[in-house]
């Protein structure tokens, strides 16, 4: 059982809530890689997934996980200009959780976004990515993914490249993984670092080589080429020339180290092609997983509620 | 003026700080003026006002406060933004520029004087735009926002970003007498942050503000106010960095004086935790380390004075995402409690020390005729209640902002009586 109505971020949940929702996660994948994908899990149950930034994955993963489960989905595309201009989030979450929705899945460009919907609503709200703060949910598929594949969390050496400044999946596997007991280390030019890393308990290296050493698990992140504009890299080759994943530097890993990626990716930026489609990466794996996943917290969150069970 | 007659008032029995010192006496009030200290005064029809236990001290004295009208008169306006200021214990107040319309002109300066007289006896004092719109370009007439009554100039809100149109406005002003005050921030550098940068930013995941945002903009008018040799004055410095460039800069001789807030001294960073958009202000709420330097600051004549930055604002700027919340904390009413229970309970400060820090200090920044409580000045009077322990609550404030991360906190030290111009402007019933 989950503690708390919400999952916000990984930051809120305790090892033993990670332990059960990957232990939940792995029946779910059974059904999602069977021919019959329908079970009962979600009857009577509406989910909607609210999304203020584009997401093809995310939302899709937790659309079918619903539709899996026999829930009802719908999904509410806003722009972000229309939150600045025309009705507030806090009405807009209203309005919704009114309409007799269960769970509410926000994507929002804003830090802290769903915690503000969260107290606002009765239904239960999942952090689906809010601004540079968190994605709890791709945490949860990449942890379920290592342990599938390492058969353990405890002990891993997992390095963390590319711009970890602006990505809420690397926060959310920071704190994923070291209450979990793996050893993290983030690396990246010192411009897509912040200062005090360190203090969230893991290694910090500009030096991604240094990172990629010895690692079980080697997770790229996207690297938004906007940020090249602001000043944050140079150019595309000098980015990838130092801080890429390529070939060479993932030969620096253990033999049977994974190659993971949250997609979508690009392609000669932070990751070259032969790596992300050689046999250790782990890519479109963590898709499926993805759907696991997210059957799983669904499944939980909507078990919390005592007056669901007579129904 | 008002329309309220100028009855006597007697303060019986209260700790009486004069420039001479402090000690138990009476306090007589007539024609608006003190007219006597001593012991064992009587005066049969006065009012009298018990302060046994208390302090009676000059009226506090805000230099930094943003009253919103006119223009944002659903956040505050000066009858209300008053009220506020009389029930903290403050009796003169100077409010920043950045209205709509801006403070840029003399019938935008008379129309604040004017609204003040009508709302009561709390004297209140415009600090002028340096520029015009605040927009950093065309310098404001001087000369005739001075004769209009603004005590002071600043852009407040936004630092002059052109180093030479602040060179040339320094220069400028000193013919008037107008002190210039700085916000210092390089707006490159807070680059779209939202809170302190550091640990918490990063755990948070929100964009920081590096102290040296803060820091380079002290160093950078300091040095342009010594090209000119003009006196300059620093708005809420909040870092250690930031203090030390100010003790520098006093050492080397410069006409500087600069000004912390009450939130930088008891709260911290670690506040914004759960994205309440109550803690977030401008500059940021800082760290442990930043609090004790800022302590320190005040205690060695760094930092000469404490205002409030009182900011209010409505909820519904509230009450919304963190980026988009407005910045600001609505100051006035938790400003001396804050500062008695993190500066004197603790013995950083003695009671003298804090109350200087909060009358004459402050005064003598901008020249103003308040901040002293001696035989024929004014009387403007704050009847403090030292033990008052009294929790923080915004549906009691005065101020139409309730916008405060205090909200719970327990504190000690309030106002229990106000007296402006001899009128009682607030009372603890």
């Amino acid at each position: 059982m989950l503690k708390n109505k919400d999952l916000l971020g990984m930051r809120d949940i305790t090892p033993e809530e990670i332990h059960e929702i990957l232990n939940t996660a792995e029946l779910m994948k059974t059904v999602v890689t069977s021919n019959n994908k329908k079970t009962p899990h979600l009857q009577g149950k509406s989910i909607l997934t609210v999304f203020y930034e584009n997401s093809t994955r995310t939302r899709l993963s937790f659309e079918l996980a619903s539709k899996y489960m026999s829930g009802v989905a719908a999904n509410m595309s806003a722009s972000t200009s229309s939150v600045a201009k025309g009705e507030t989030l806090i009405d807009t979450a209203r309005t919704l959780d009114v309409m007799g929705t269960d769970v509410l899945v926000l994507r929002h460009p804003m830090t802290g976004a769903p915690h503000l919907m969260a107290k606002n609503v009765k239904a239960s709200v999942i952090n689906a990515g809010d601004g540079t703060n968190e994605h709890p949910t791709q945490a949860l598929l990449d942890m379920f993914t290592m342990r599938e594949k390492k058969g353990g969390l405890k002990g891993l050496r997992v390095a963390i490249v590319g711009d970890v400044r602006h990505s809420r999946v690397a926060r959310s596997n920071i704190y994923g993984l070291t209450k979990m007991g793996a050893s993290v280390v983030v690396a990246g030019p010192d411009t897509l670092l912040q200062p005090g890393l360190e203090r969230l308990g893991i290694e910090v290296t500009d030096r991604v080589d240094d990172a990629v050493k010895g690692a079980d698990v080697v997770m790229g992140l996207r690297i938004q080429l906007e940020r090249q504009k602001k000043g944050l890299f140079p150019s595309v080759a000098e980015y990838h020339k130092y801080f890429g994943l390529t070939e060479e530097r993932i030969a620096m890993a253990k033999k049977d180290a994974l190659v993971m990626h949250p997609g979508p990716i690009n392609r000669g930026l932070e990751i070259s092609s032969a790596v992300a489609d050689c046999p250790q990466s782990t890519i479109d794996e963590q898709v499926t997983n993805g759907v696991a996943v997210r059957m799983a917290l669904l499944f939980m969150l909507t078990r919390r509620k005592p007056e669901a069970a007579g129904l | 003026m008002s329309e309220h007659s100028k009855e006597k008032i007697l303060i019986k029995a209260g700790k009486v700080l004069t420039p001479s010192g402090a000690r138990i006496s009476d306090v007589l009030i007539e024609d608006g003026k003190i007219s006597s200290i001593k012991e064992n005064l009587s005066a049969g029809d006065a009012r009298t006002v018990d302060a046994k236990g208390m302090w009676v001290v000059p009226g506090l004295v805000d230099i930094h406060c943003h009253l919103r009208e006119p223009g944002f008169e659903y956040k505050e306006d000066i009858a209300s933004g008053t009220a506020a200021a009389a029930k903290g214990g403050f009796t003169s107040i100077c409010c920043m520029a950045n209205t709509d319309p801006v403070n840029d002109s003399p019938v935008v300066t008379e129309f604040i004087r004017k609204k003040a007289r009508d709302a009561g006896p709390i004297h209140v004092h415009p600090i002028a735009a340096l520029t015009k719109g605040l927009k950093g370009e065309q310098l404001t007439e001087v000369g005739e926002l001075a004769a209009s009554g603004a005590v002071a100039l600043s852009d407040d809100g936004v630092s002059v970003r052109d180093a030479n149109r602040l060179r040339l406005g320094l220069a400028y002003a000193k013919r008037f007498g107008l002190k210039v005050v700085s916000h210092p921030e390089d707006l490159d550098l807070t680059n779209g942050g939202l809170m302190n940068e550091g640990y918490w930013s990063t755990a948070l995941g929100l964009a920081g503000i590096t102290r040296a945002a803060e820091e380079t903009i002290i160093a950078r008018d300091c040095a342009i106010a010594e090209l000119e040799d003009a006196p300059i004055h620093i708005a809420h410095v909040s870092t250690r960095g930031g203090a030390e460039v100010v003790r520098a800069m006093k050492k080397r001789g410069l006409k500087v004086t600069a000004e912390t807030a009450p939130h930088y001294l008891y709260a911290t960073d670690e506040w914004v935790r759960d994205y309440d958009t109550n803690t977030k202000v401008n500059p940021p709420l800082r760290t442990d380390d930043d609090q004790t330097a800022l302590i320190e600051a005040l205690r060695d004549g760094t930092i000469d004075c404490i205002a409030t930055d009182h900011a209010p604002h409505h909820i519904d700027e509230k009450n919304v995402e963190f980026a988009l919340a407005a910045n600001g904390i609505s100051g006035f009413e938790t400003a001396f409690g804050i500062c008695w229970t993190a500066l004197v309970k603790p013995g950083h400060l003695t009671p003298e020390q804090l109350f200087e820090k909060m009358t004459s200090a402050p005064a003598a920044i901008f020249n103003l005729d308040a901040g002293v409580l001696e035989e024929g000045r004014v009387a403007d009077v704050a009847v403090i209640d030292p033990e008052a322990e009294w929790v923080v609550d915004p549906k009691h404030f005065l101020s139409r902002g309730k916008n405060t991360p205090f909200t719970g906190r327990t504190l000690t030290g309030l106002a229990r009586c106000t007296i402006a111009g001899g009128e009682v402007a607030y009372e603890v019933k």
